[in-house]
């Protein structure tokens, strides 16, 4: 081999089509003939729906189909359950369309398709709907209160689920230590947003009896099979394609959403295709969203900040239902350990309904609120025991020795939370030697002589990435020498058609531009789950490795027997098979794609040479017994048990006690994602899940009022940062490779978006130390930093 | 009672279309399902995101708060403009590609639109005035650094042009 494919910053293979504006996202299919669905929905955020009449928007012109739960019949059933456990003992998940309830302000009650989406969005109004408001709990204290209203009238209590997990023998270690620390801790709602919102388009042939449907989704192979499933149809003539998807952060990857079943309905209904393009208030009222926790915690800690027993009791908001299970909590739960020696640890947490969207996983998934409460904890015993927040750390981490390191729970996936590789220590070392640490406390008391406030925060994680259940790969060399590769998951912005492509080009010995990868089309592949859960390139990654080693098998095995030397003589690069050291016995892989497929007729003067050349007259079969023709494979790979990418972020913030504004100053990020496929878009990743966070440190916030009502339903509202707010992020790859998989990959997607609000919280801690606050909650905007300094001064005041 | 439809001529990347339409068709919409320029995005349709962004007689507006009656004479272009036909495409493409400025590629014709605005009237920007012009467009997977990279360059390759 020559320059390795793996690991080089090569520029994308998606971005010209990207940049020239011929990207292909769902409102980009426009299918001849079609018409376009509007949602009618609840404007409250509990009621009963006394009567429905759709009869004035039927008759207005334009108008194709109006779609109210009754027209559903048999479709209209609760979506599935998709990750079922014991302990969720109350799992509820909605209707397509409402039948009588409605349970959070934004629940689909009825569906218009008209000509255009001007006129399906003027029959709405003309929908005629009486409504009995019930009362609400918008939040997690109304909903736990004694007597509260119930989300579900048979869900006693509004709780969705119990689970406690346990190691060692905490409550013997908290009730001997000399010293237990006790915070509560907030983490607010918020959601992931993509810059494309959500959209499906659904196309029925009824002469073939093949429904196609285009989804901006992370999981279009759950979608198809399900599809079948609902519509009685063979699930050969299902075809579900996300083509580009424009961002997902897991709000892509809820099955079903009602649009999903209603839009394919209609289209199957009219014979006609069917589009539905969500608009920004849509996706934020009612795609959606995460965070939502309050944590109890208590530590037991020795006078050297030696972490003895934590136990922590939290209440999750799952919303209004749970279609996907308690994943969230789960992994907040089996998270929270993050990096340290825990030995004793118990932590169990309540899944509460409340009138309010539906949660499911949101970049970190549950990590960030995790990664918040241990950091939380950290800072606290620092600062009881007058230590550096990084001392604590040091004291605590697991050492690189000790791995694989097992935490002794069970994971989201029913697997180990085993840690496999990794080294925090030198993470941490690496992050503040960086960001100048050791000068931090001179500069900072300098600032502070002129009232300005700096501060440093730190933020560590692990994270277990690379879940099962499997993917797969098709990985193939046509006759022109171009390798195509297709994988049922979905890209939706990581560059998987680029780093995909770097393994098939190290193990196929070509340029990567020469690649070609499709993701996202159940035509193209059929097996596999989705994009999510930081498990793309580990899963699928791993796959296209597998497949392309055994094509580059092939392909070496056929050029053995034409140039009739044995394999051991042969080596494979610059896209040719040759005897080593021997240039002009050069097989190309395209010429070998030709001779791989043995049909008598050969296209184009390269396959014309190649067969004229290659191939000669034999005896019997031109297949031996086992042989298939083609340069190809298909591979699969599943992951033994998740692994675990870990990093240190560190900041430099600078608060503002007059306006509340909190800057960042710098930003370091030190992390570990094992083998780096691609460093370039790796960055990439880290970058985007950084600018997440802060913004989920500093600036978004879902809010409701008490009736329900969502009170952050715009971009005005809802405050995604900008250029303005993000700083440059300055990064520190580490690789440890992990031994549980072939590439020795973890995964990175999430990593960037895990540790910020943690580290944005000591930060701040640390800048507004001489007033004494202490942050216990997320997000902090300017005027929640103004109070803090206020109650500061006036205890401060109280003490004095 | 629809109202009738209009009569327009616009100029999109320098081609003529005569179109009749709806008094209350967005320009957006016109472009994307009208003329079947699908490389304007829309990401939020109040304002605020900018994906939309296209230029309208070389000024940076954001086309889902127009309608395209309003455009009637007027000289619009689009991401689909900026390269031409050809293999090459503009700097700031090239630039975007090389720094890798975009991921999902969604808010993308925004940024390179609003950035052709910003180099044309300031062809050496530092990183603050770049951050500040990029400021009206939101982009939820780069976290803005290599955009801001990406523009920085391209002022480059420009200046070399």
């Amino acid at each position: 081999m020559t320059t390795r494919a793996i690991g080089a910053r090569i520029p994308r293979n998606e971005d010209p089509r990207l940049l020239r504006g011929h990207g292909c996202f769902v409102d980009d299919v426009n299918p001849a003939d079609g018409l376009h669905g509007a949602v009618l929905r609840s404007p409250h955020a509990h009621a009963r729906i006394v009567s429905i009449d759709t009869s004035r928007a039927r008759a207005l012109p334009g108008v194709d189909l109006v779609l109210t739960a009754a027209d559903l019949g048999e479709v209209n059933q609760p979506t599935p359950l998709l990750i079922p456990n014991p302990h969720l003992t109350y799992p509820r998940t909605p209707r397509p369309l409402a039948a009588d309830e409605v349970r959070f302000v934004g629940e689909p009650v009825a569906f218009v398709v008209a000509r255009d989406r001007y006129l399906a969005e003027d029959a709405l109004a003309a929908i005629d709907l009486t409504w009995e408001p019930l009362p609400v709990v918008a939040s997690v204290e109304a909903a736990l209160a004694e007597g509260a209203p119930l989300v579900h009238a048979d869900v006693p209590g509004n709780r969705a689920a119990r689970m406690a997990q346990q190691v060692g023998d905490p409550a013997g270690a908290l009730a001997r230590a000399a010293r237990v620390l006790r915070e509560r801790l907030y983490i607010e709602r918020s959601c992931g947003s993509p810059i494309e919102a959500r959209g499906v388009a659904a196309e029925y042939d009824r002469r073939a009896g093949t429904l196609r449907v285009w989804v901006s989704t992370q999981a279009p192979l759950p979608i198809k099979n399900g599809l079948a499933r609902i519509f009685g149809l063979p699930e050969f003539k299902v075809d579900v394609i996300a083509p580009d998807v424009g961002g997902g952060f897991g709000t892509k990857i809820m099955l079903f959403y009602p649009e999903e079943i209603l839009v394919p309905f209609a289209a199957i209904r009219l014979g006609r295709p069917v589009k539905w393009t969500e608009d920004r208030r849509e996706h934020l009222i009612a795609a959606t969203q995460e965070r939502g926790q309050r944590h109890d915690v208590e530590v037991a800690v020795d006078e050297d900040g030696r972490i003895l027993a934590i136990r922590d009791r939290f209440v999750h908001d799952a919303g209004a239902y749970t279609p996907y299970g308690i994943v969230v909590p789960i992994i907040t739960s089996t998270q929270l350990p993050g990096p340290y020696r825990l030995r004793n640890y118990a932590v169990e947490f309540d899944v509460v309904y409340t009138n309010t969207a539906m949660v499911t996983p949101y970049r970190g998934a549950g990590r960030p609120h995790g990664a918040f409460v241990m950091e939380r904890v950290i800072g606290l015993i620092a600062r009881e025991l007058s230590l550096e927040p990084a001392e604590v750390r040091r004291r605590n981490f697991i050492q690189p020795h000790e791995f694989p390191w097992d935490v002794g729970l069970t994971f989201q996936d029913g697997g180990p939370t085993r840690y496999d590789s990794g080294n925090y220590p030198l993470g941490l070392e690496l992050a503040l030697e960086r960001i100048d640490a050791a000068d931090f406390r001179r500069r900072q008391a300098e600032a502070r002589r002129e009232r300005r406030y700096l501060g440093l925060g730190i933020g560590c994680y692990v994270e277990g990435t690379g879940i099962g259940p499997y993917e797969g790969a098709h990985v193939r060399v046509e006759p022109s020498g171009k390798v195509y590769v297709a994988t049922g998951l979905t890209t939706q912005g990581q560059g998987h058609h680029t780093t995909f492509a770097q393994i098939a080009a190290d193990a196929l010995g070509c340029d990567p531009a020469d690649v070609t990868v499709v993701t996202g089309d159940t035509r193209k592949f059929n097996w596999g789950a989705g994009t999510f859960a930081s498990r793309g390139l580990v899963t699928s990654g791993n796959a296209i490795g597998i497949a392309a080693r055994k094509v580059r098998d092939k392909a070496l095995r056929i050029a053995a027997g034409l140039l009739e030397v044995s394999l051991d003589d042969l080596e494979l690069t610059g896209g040719a098979v040759r005897v080593r050291g021997v240039p002009d016995t050069a097989l190309a892989l395209g010429a070998l794609a030709t001779v791989a497929n043995p049909i008598r007729y050969a296209y184009g003067k390269e396959a014309s040479e190649a067969a004229l050349r290659l191939v000669k007259p034999r005896e019997g079969a031109v297949l031996a017994p086992g042989e298939e023709p083609g340069l190809e494979a298909y591979a699969y790979y599943a992951p033994p048990q998740a692994t675990f990418a870990s990093g240190c972020h560190a900041a430099i913030v600078e608060v503002d006690i007059a306006t509340g504004d909190v800057k960042i100053l710098r930003y370091v990020v030190q992390h570990d994602c094992g083998t780096v496929v691609n460093p370039t878009v790796v960055e990439g990743q880290i970058h985007g899940g950084v600018a997440q966070g802060i913004g989920g440190a500093l600036y978004e916030r879902i809010v409701y009022d008490d009736q329900g009502q969502p009170l952050a339903a715009t971009f005005m509202d809802f405050l995604l940062p900008t250029a303005m707010e993000i700083p440059e992020i300055e990064i520190i790859h580490t690789e440890t490779p992990s031994p549980l998989n072939p590439l020795g990959i973890k995964g990175v997607g999430e990593a960037g978006a895990i540790p910020v609000p943690a580290l944005i919280a000591e930060a701040v801690d640390d800048a507004l130390a001489p007033f004494g606050v202490r942050v216990r909650e997320m997000p902090l905007n300017p005027s929640r930093v103004l109070e803090l300094v206020t109650e500061g001064r006036e205890r401060g005041r109280g003490a004095g | 009672m629809t109202p009738p439809e209009i009569a327009i001529t616009v100029h999109v990347n320098g081609r003529s279309y005569a179109e009749r339409v709806p008094p209350r068709l967005l320009l957006s919409d016109f472009l994307r399902h009208h003329l079947g320029l699908t490389g304007t995005h829309v990401g939020c349709e109040h304002g605020v995101c900018g994906a939309c962004t296209v230029l309208l007689d070389g000024a940076a507006v954001r086309s889902c708060l127009l309608l395209a009656v309003q455009t009637d004479g007027a000289q619009i272009t689009t991401v689909e403009g900026l390269a031409g036909d050809g293999e090459r495409l503009h700097p700031l493409q090239e630039a975007f590609r090389e720094m890798h400025g975009l991921q999902c590629g969604f808010c993308t014709p925004g940024f390179l639109l609003t950035a052709v605005e910003l180099l044309r009237d300031t062809p050496h920007p530092d990183d603050l005035t770049i951050r500040r012009d990029l400021a009206g467009n939101l982009c939820r997977c780069t976290g803005y650094q290599n955009i801001v990279h990406a523009v920085r360059r391209a002022a480059e390759l420009m200046g070399r042009r």
